[in-house]
């Protein structure tokens, strides 16, 4: 009979730091519970979105009061450090913005908000269980999680023909996705006997150090890593894992494809830095990925993933007239831009990497707020209703440009920051193995800045520069909440364009990443 | 100097506009909420347009006194750490490349304001021009009447116009490689706008391919500043912390010259600086604009109101060559010996191709665009000689030029506003119903085409006998421009100006107050050049002869 009470020791311990992730289960089910109780009250969505804020509150406060350092939670199943909790604020940030967005919004008739905040509440859990995992196994439940909640959302619209194409693509390619996942999951685990991605890192290490032994067994590795790759890269929305992205994105209630294009793309890419940065870590010491696991230069492979993703982003925004694509396309390019931090696969690539998601949270939610104001003043998506948007609402128009501009990357607006230090990441290893070829990735980079100006100066021009489509109509207000956010955004992007400085420190102090 | 110092002087040239453009931001929230009358925030717009721009450019001027000349090195210094994450610092300071540049970008800017007002008009001037205002609260003009720029959407003219003014005097002054890249960004954002809210009829098309090649250029740039970051040598900021790398131009130039970029590892198998070198290059040369890269100019040019155009001739093209002297020039000696004759071969198709171009022109303002192609030839061809001589006559010709394509855009709107087209070939004896403005115009055609006495002069003939040693061939072909130049300037003269006067034209009021403002200072400064150009010169000379004595292969 063996011990249980180290066992039990331990999760009494992991759950004193685990009372975020306890506020937001238990949240779920409150709003749940007070969904049914308010049922006939007639301020719901105001009490609705003010509960779903107070358990947002609270997992900030249990967050904020989390003693500093890493350990690992539930037998190393889970690890909090300075990583997860940069990634868990900026989650709780995009959990409460589209509260926020989604409270005054005519996409969720007030007797369904309920189910909508409930639900939300427990992707966010998911995500948070995404950027701390450090098995296998949690990591897989974590995704699960996240996708599984994502699928009820993005059908959210009862009887709309697009919601429910967007929501049964969505469970296709993301049951496909997660049983490759799986599948290659399963692989590591027959190989290597582990599923925690510490001793896998010592267990690839092994191998490596008395040469890979038989070609079955390198194809093996290979085959398995490739398959876990695709599982997150079908979260990041990354070529060739994209193509559900612009129908989901087109079809889901727009304040829950404002939050999936941020909230999921951001844990899958916690998730990703946590896999490659640990499962995968190299023999040095220092941490970050070898040069070849199974001979692979798997820096490389992301590399030309990301040139691709970014290049194929890009390019068919350029086609695009509904803004909910065009932005679901630009996502997939950001998806591009932010792989290069993981291909750098240095401290400064996840400083990077930290950075973009911070600032992209901010900008591109930003964006979304004006898709939704907009369709809601003329029930339409289309880039020719927003022609003359400048007369009709200059505040929104000018936001937007701001948005836009900054997602392009234009100094003086943050998202300049977010590619420079991209930029700097890649840049580092032309030092290191592949010398040149990065630069030639930086390269792919600033070409596809430069197309991708040409799509989001389209919106510009047909908001300031283009005549009205229709008789031009006559100025209008919209709620005070998108006003106010819309400020606050708009804001916050010039803000940290000009004085980045406690994005980059706090980054910078965040990137203490748990090995085991 | 009662008010600047030595050590303010150039952030508050670059930051006065900037605050007029957040009073002005200001003025249209409060309209927005308040409801304030219309006209009143348009006039008061104007105003702080006037007076911000105004106090840059006496800022800018104080700089001017306050250099001295005879000091090596930059002057005029601020210096603070903005970003210590990244080792940049807010550092501003001129030198001799930089000072006339200073000084013309107030000044020009300051002109172009006063070209943005509908003031000074004359009532049958302005109600010619469509600056009267017949807005009976519809909002927008209709295609028949278009109204004229200086009424329509006011305030956000004036900001987008201070806006640019602030990212001008910021590119000037910048002396920190990361300020520099920023400044030089904040300008695409309100040229983009001004032109393509403002601008003529296909103002979209323009607007965004000046938007994209500069941009284009631009991405190349920041691959090449992070390149040149990153091989730097340690380098200690200002507040004394010793930091890895380095954004300080001065520094880098010295490491530059000691071969630091020189000796970088080769990037697949090209050397390091040449790399670079083209990259900044491809950059810069956009903004000149040089051969193959020039074709955004005649749009933009023409599709801009004549202020922006203005500045966009007077100002924004002298970027490109002054990136080029305090980048590449600067901080590459290597490769550019390596490359001074492609740049000598470059500035001589921009100067003959150019030159033939603008006789097919039928456009007045594309002649006028094309010309200042064609000219700025001059400047990447006296540079690429490295001699005294060339590098000094291609700097005073960025200023010389900043003063007569100024005025020559100012012309074309003269006859634009009253007569809404441009064809030349439609004029005809316009010389005796305006005699006013066809003695300026010659004044500013005669200057252009590089009449001895007049500034054009000094500078073509600097650059001819700078590059006549080191580039002969080439200085020959090139000098057979001079006489194209005066065969279509001398042409348009003679098909606008003189003959029989062509009924349409008669009771053409000559020119107005403002149109005076603007002309005659920069007419008074292309005579004052013309006769004294150690004027500019004398506060040149110094630095550029340093700088290209350090020119070689490392």
């Amino acid at each position: 009979m063996t011990d249980l009470l180290p066992l039990v020791d331990e999760n009494l311990r992991s759950a004193g730091l685990f009372r975020p992730e306890l506020a937001l289960t238990f949240g779920t089910m409150a709003l749940f519970l007070v969904d049914v109780l308010w049922k006939k009250h007639p301020g719901r969505p105001l009490r609705l979105a003010a509960s779903a804020l107070v358990v947002l509150a609270v997992a900030a406060g249990l967050l904020a009061a989390q003693p500093v350092g890493a350990s690992t939670l539930f037998n190393g199943m889970a690890a909090t450090d300075g990583f997860a909790v940069f990634f868990k604020w900026l989650f709780l940030a995009a959990a409460a913005l589209t509260v926020l967005i989604a409270a005054p919004g005519k996409e969720f008739p007030p007797e369904r908000l309920g189910q909508f905040y409930g639900l939300l509440m427990a992707v966010v859990l998911g995500m948070f269980l995404m950027a701390s995992a450090t098995d296998l196994l949690m990591a897989y439940l974590a995704i699960e999680l996240v996708s599984m909640t994502s699928y009820v959302l993005a059908g959210f619209k009862k009887g709309d023909r697009r919601a429910a194409e967007a929501s049964l693509k969505y469970v296709i390619y993301g049951g496909v996705a997660s049983g490759v996942m799986l599948f290659g999951m399963s692989y590591l685990y027959g190989l290597l006997g582990t599923t925690s991605f510490h001793a896998l890192a010592t267990k690839i290490q092994a191998l490596h150090a008395t040469g890979l032994p038989a070609a079955a067994t390198k194809l093996t590795l290979v085959v398995a890593l490739v398959f876990v790759t695709a599982g997150i890269g079908y979260k990041v929305a990354a070529v060739p894992w994209h193509m559900w992205c612009p129908d989901v994105y087109e079809g889901a209630p727009t304040p829950f494809t404002a939050f999936l294009s941020v909230g999921p793309k951001a844990a899958g890419f916690a998730l990703a830095l946590r896999v490659f940065y640990g499962a995968l870590a190299g023999p040095s010491a220092a941490g970050g990925l070898p040069a070849a696991v199974g001979d692979i230069p798997w820096p490389a492979v992301v590399g030309v993933i990301s040139a691709v993703t970014m290049t194929l982003g890009n390019l068919t925004a350029l086609a695009q007239t509904n803004l909910k694509r065009l932005l679901a396309y630009s996502s997939i390019a950001h998806a591009g831009y932010t792989l290069m931090g993981l291909a750098a696969a240095s401290d400064l690539g996840v400083q990077a990497v930290m950075i973009y998601m911070a600032i992209y949270v901010v900008m591109n939610l930003g964006a979304f707020l004006v898709v939704i104001l907009v369709a809601e003043l003329t029930g339409s998506e289309s880039i020719l209703d927003y022609k003359g948007l400048a007369r009709r609402h200059p505040f929104a128009a000018t936001a937007f440009a701001i948005f836009l501009f900054s997602l392009t990357g234009l100094p003086p607006f943050a998202g300049f920051w977010g590619k420079w230090y991209l930029f700097a990441a890649v840049w580092e290893r032309t030092g290191g193995p592949g010398g040149g070829w990065w630069a030639l990735l930086m390269l792919v980079a600033a070409l596809n800045t430069a197309v991708s100006l040409y799509y989001y100066v389209r919106v510009v021009r047909a908001m300031f520069i283009d005549q009205p489509y229709a008789v031009a109509p006559a100025p209008v207000r919209t709620a005070t909440t998108y006003q106010v956010l819309l400020g606050a955004a708009s804001l916050a992007v010039l803000l940290f364009g000009v004085w980045p400085t406690p994005v980059l420190d706090w980054t910078a102090a965040s990137l203490q990443i748990f090995k085991g | 100097m009662f008010f600047f110092t030595e050590g303010n002087v150039l952030s508050w040239a670059t930051f006065f506009p900037l605050v007029g453009a957040g009073i002005i931001v200001l003025m249209m929230i409060a309209r927005a909420f308040a409801g304030l009358d219309k006209k009143l925030v348009d006039e008061a717009s104007r105003w702080t347009a006037l007076v911000f721009s105004g106090l840059s450019l006496a800022a800018a001027v104080a700089a001017w006194m306050l250099y001295d000349p005879s000091v090596p090195g930059a002057q005029l210094v601020a210096q603070v750490v903005w970003i210590k994450a990244f080792n940049v610092e807010y550092f501003v300071g001129a030198d001799g490349l930089s000072i006339s540049m200073v000084l013309l970008s107030g000044l020009i800017s300051f002109i172009a304001t006063i070209a943005s007002m509908p003031w000074w008009s004359g009532e049958k001037a302005a109600e010619m021009a469509g600056m009267v205002d017949h807005d009976h609260g519809h909002g927008h003009d209709d295609a028949a009447h278009p109204k004229h720029f200086s009424v329509r959407m006011v305030p956000g003219y004036m900001a987008m116009l201070l806006l640019l003014q602030t990212g001008m005097m910021g590119t000037f002054a910048a002396l920190d490689m990361f300020l520099f890249y920023v400044f030089w960004e904040v300008m695409l954002l309100p040229m983009y706008f001004l032109i393509g809210v403002w601008g003529g009829p296909r103002k979209e098309y323009a607007a965004i391919k000046f938007f994209l090649y500069t941009l284009a250029g631009s991405v190349l740039m920041l691959l090449a500043i992070i390149g040149l970051y990153y091989t730097s040598q340690p380098y200690s900021l200002v507040d004394g912390t010793r930091a890895a790398h380095t954004f300080n131009l001065l520094e880098l130039a010295r490491q530059g010259q000691t071969g630091v970029f020189a000796s970088a590892a080769p990037i697949l198998g090209f050397a390091f600086t040449k790399i670079v070198f083209v990259g900044l290059f491809i950059g810069f040369a956009i903004k000149i604009p040089m051969f193959p890269f020039h074709t955004w100019l005649p749009d933009a040019h023409v599709e801009a109101p004549t202020p922006i155009s203005v500045i966009l001739a007077g100002v924004l093209l002298k970027m490109g060559i002054y990136g080029i002297l305090r980048f590449n020039y600067a901080l590459l000696p290597d490769a550019t010996a390596w490359a001074a004759n492609a740049m000598a071969v470059f500035g001589v198709i921009n100067i003959v191709y150019a030159a033939f171009v603008c006789l097919a022109q039928k456009d007045l303002k594309k002649l006028i665009a094309y010309s200042s192609v064609s000219h700025m030839g001059f400047s990447l061809l006296g540079m690429a000689a490295m001699t005294p001589q060339g590098i000094s006559g291609a700097v005073l010709n960025l200023f010389t030029h900043g003063i007569i394509s100024p005025m020559l855009f100012l012309i074309v709107g003269v006859i634009y506003d009253r007569a809404h087209h441009r064809e030349i070939e439609k004029f005809g004896g316009l010389a005796s119903e305006l005699p006013e403005y066809t003695a300026i115009m010659g004044l500013a055609f005669f200057a252009s085409l590089g009449l001895p006495g007049l500034c054009g002069f000094v500078s073509e003939f600097m650059v001819f006998s700078g590059a006549f040693p080191v580039f002969t061939t080439y200085t020959i072909i090139s000098a057979t421009s001079v006489i194209i130049t005066a065969a279509y300037y001398l042409w348009a003269i003679h098909r606008m100006f003189l003959g029989k006067l062509n009924k349409a034209y008669v009771g053409y009021p000559d020119l107005v107050w403002r149109e005076r403002l603007t002309l005659y200072p920069l007419a008074a400064f292309a005579i004052f050049l013309g006769f004294y150009p150690q004027f500019i010169l004398s506060a040149v000379n110094g630095t550029l002869h340093a700088l290209v004595q350090n020119i070689r292969p490392l």
